[in-house]
């Protein structure tokens, strides 16, 4: 029994979450589940409350109230039992500049109960060609890839990302994500936080679009563009030849309309699109709108 | 299953491979007091009584160099660098992980007081130590005052680039006042006065009387009280002040 309610309790669950640092609330109660397998993404600017939340769920803050749980356990006790089953990559950190990459990968593997075999998370993290590199030496890329190596070596069940690719060029960002999706195939839970919208469509099943301390919104990225606020968007050039656009709860009215009027002149609709908004459209819109949205729930 | 004294013992191994091919940190910690027991060892070569004052003056720095000034500059480094956040994500317990970095730190100190011990003996005839025992009170009661005191230190450092001008404005002016290269019973009265406030000068008393004078223990009570008010002072704010990771802004 015990057995059946661990797999059917989310990975991590938190409900009303505040946090505050002197007269700075950097969190003003968020709310979101995340199930075991699932990929989910913190979207939001930069000073959104992001990293905040994710360190309070890794053990390095203390909340200022709220419930938090992270694999059964509370992480504000940074219980062992728990970090044995955590892999974090930081924002920005360092590590012992004269060891190898192969050496630390060992090193940390001596850390965890079962730890994964070193040769695989070498491979898996891409570090294959620069295994007896030391580490200062290494590029931006590949010391993140090493981050990645030392938040696998222990084989968590849960991995925290705090904006995995910031700084990357673009084909670093398509090995971290190759890296990432191979997590997830694994079967492992992933909470990242990232502003890149296209990284949260690409990677994450589920997106918390937060600002300013507070989750605006919660749901797939597919999803998240047809919310209750969302329309679709019917363009068409008009008989005169201007562009028109109109959004619209009910397009199939609406393409009616337009179709028979069109047939009725004889004339082609030509230039006719219906659009659902674009997770950047939401994101933009909530993000830049963030004031007026303040009073509605998120959940 | 790892065992906690097994993580110290790997973390310890693995600080000594990382301080080894660091040359600077090698040089700093290791050499540079060797030099100095050369070359002020060459300069008094004609005096015993002044090669008598040297040999525990340099034992003396040597312990407050491989651990005050050592640990606070290596813990400003890894909390900047953010290693020790890095590693408080990871089942490696604090104490293991501290142990492992305060036994490297001591083995620096005793492989310095072997030699400087042995360049005693062997070149400056000062001849071999006449109370270990007392010998080694002494040196555990540095390390581990000057252990703290470093580690408290490393708190008030607000980055690695400043370090080493923290490190040696209270480094330097220490040994000076503190006796490691004269007799301090011939400094000024005002000098004498603050140094015999700070531990260096009684543990460098402590260390003499070990190696040089055989006078014993129960001479140096007072001696050794100073040094271990200075550690309990210095666990308090090592403790208290404890962070791991680099304050922001």
């Amino acid at each position: 029994m015990i057995w059946a309610m661990d797999i059917a309790a989310p990975a991590i669950l938190v409900r009303d979450l505040h946090k505050s640092y002197g007269d700075v609330h950097a969190v003003r109660g968020i709310d979101f589940d995340v199930a075991r397998g699932e990929v989910f993404g913190l979207l939001g600017p930069n000073g959104a409350g992001k990293t905040t939340t994710v360190e309070v769920l890794e053990g390095y803050r203390e909340r200022t109230s709220g419930i938090v749980s992270v694999l059964g356990h509370d992480p504000g006790s940074r219980p062992r039992a728990l970090r044995e089953r955590v892999g974090i990559v930081l924002q920005d950190s360092g590590t012992y500049r004269h060891a190898t990459v192969r050496e630390l990968v060992t090193h940390w593997a001596g850390f965890y109960p079962a730890p994964r075999d070193v040769d695989e998370v070498i491979d898996l993290a891409g570090l294959r060609e620069s295994e007896d590199v030391l580490t200062r030496r290494l590029s931006g890329g590949q010391a993140r890839r090493l981050d990645f190596a030392l938040a696998l070596i222990g084989d968590p069940e849960l991995i925290f990302l705090d904006e995995p690719t910031t700084g990357f060029d673009p084909a670093a960002r398509r090995a971290a994500w190759d890296t990432i999706r191979a997590l997830a195939e694994l079967g492992k839970t992933v909470l990242l936080t990232t502003h890149y919208l296209d990284e949260a469509q690409a990677l994450c099943d589920r997106v918390a679009i937060i600002k300013d301390g507070r989750i605006l919104a919660v749901g797939a990225p597919a999803q998240l563009g047809v919310g209750a606020t969302s329309r679709y968007r019917v363009s068409w050039r008009d008989h005169d030849g201007s562009l028109v656009t109109r959004e619209t709860d009910d397009p199939t009215a609406l393409l009616h309309q337009l179709t028979s009027a069109a047939l009725a002149r004889g004339m082609g609709l030509t230039d006719l699109s219906v659009t659902r908004p674009s997770l950047e459209d939401v994101y933009l819109e909530l993000t830049a709108s963030g004031g007026a949205m303040e009073g509605e729930p998120a959940r | 299953m790892t065992s906690a004294l097994a993580l110290t013992w790997r973390q310890y191994r693995l600080e000594r491979k990382m301080f080894w091919r660091n040359p600077s940190a090698a040089f700093f910690n290791f050499l540079l007091p060797l030099i100095f027991l050369s070359l002020f060892g060459a300069i008094f070569s004609g005096s015993q009584k002044n090669l008598d004052v040297i040999v525990p003056g340099i034992a003396g720095m040597s312990i407050m160099s491989t651990t005050f000034s050592a640990l606070a500059m290596n813990m400003v480094f890894l909390r900047e660098q953010g290693v020790l956040k890095r590693l408080r994500g990871t089942p490696l317990p604090s104490g293991a992980y501290l142990g492992g970095l305060a036994a490297h730190a001591v083995t620096n100190t005793v492989v310095q007081i072997a030699i400087v011990v042995g360049a005693g003996a062997a070149f400056f005839g000062v001849g071999m130590p006449k109370d270990w025992l007392e010998l080694i009170v002494f040196t555990t009661a540095g390390v581990v005052c000057f252990a703290s005191l470093g580690v408290a230190l490393s708190h008030a450092i607000p980055n690695f680039d400043s370090a080493p001008a923290y490190v040696n404005a209270i480094f330097l002016p220490v040994i000076f006042i503190s006796g490691v290269f004269y007799d301090a019973g011939n400094a000024p009265a005002f000098l004498r006065d603050i140094a015999e406030v700070l531990p260096l000068i009684h543990l460098i008393d402590g260390l003499s009387a070990a190696m040089v004078t055989g006078a014993p223990l129960a001479d140096h009570v007072p001696d050794l009280a100073v040094v271990l008010v200075w550690a309990a002072l210095g666990i308090f704010l090592a403790v208290r002040g404890f962070s791991w990771e680099a304050r922001r802004g």
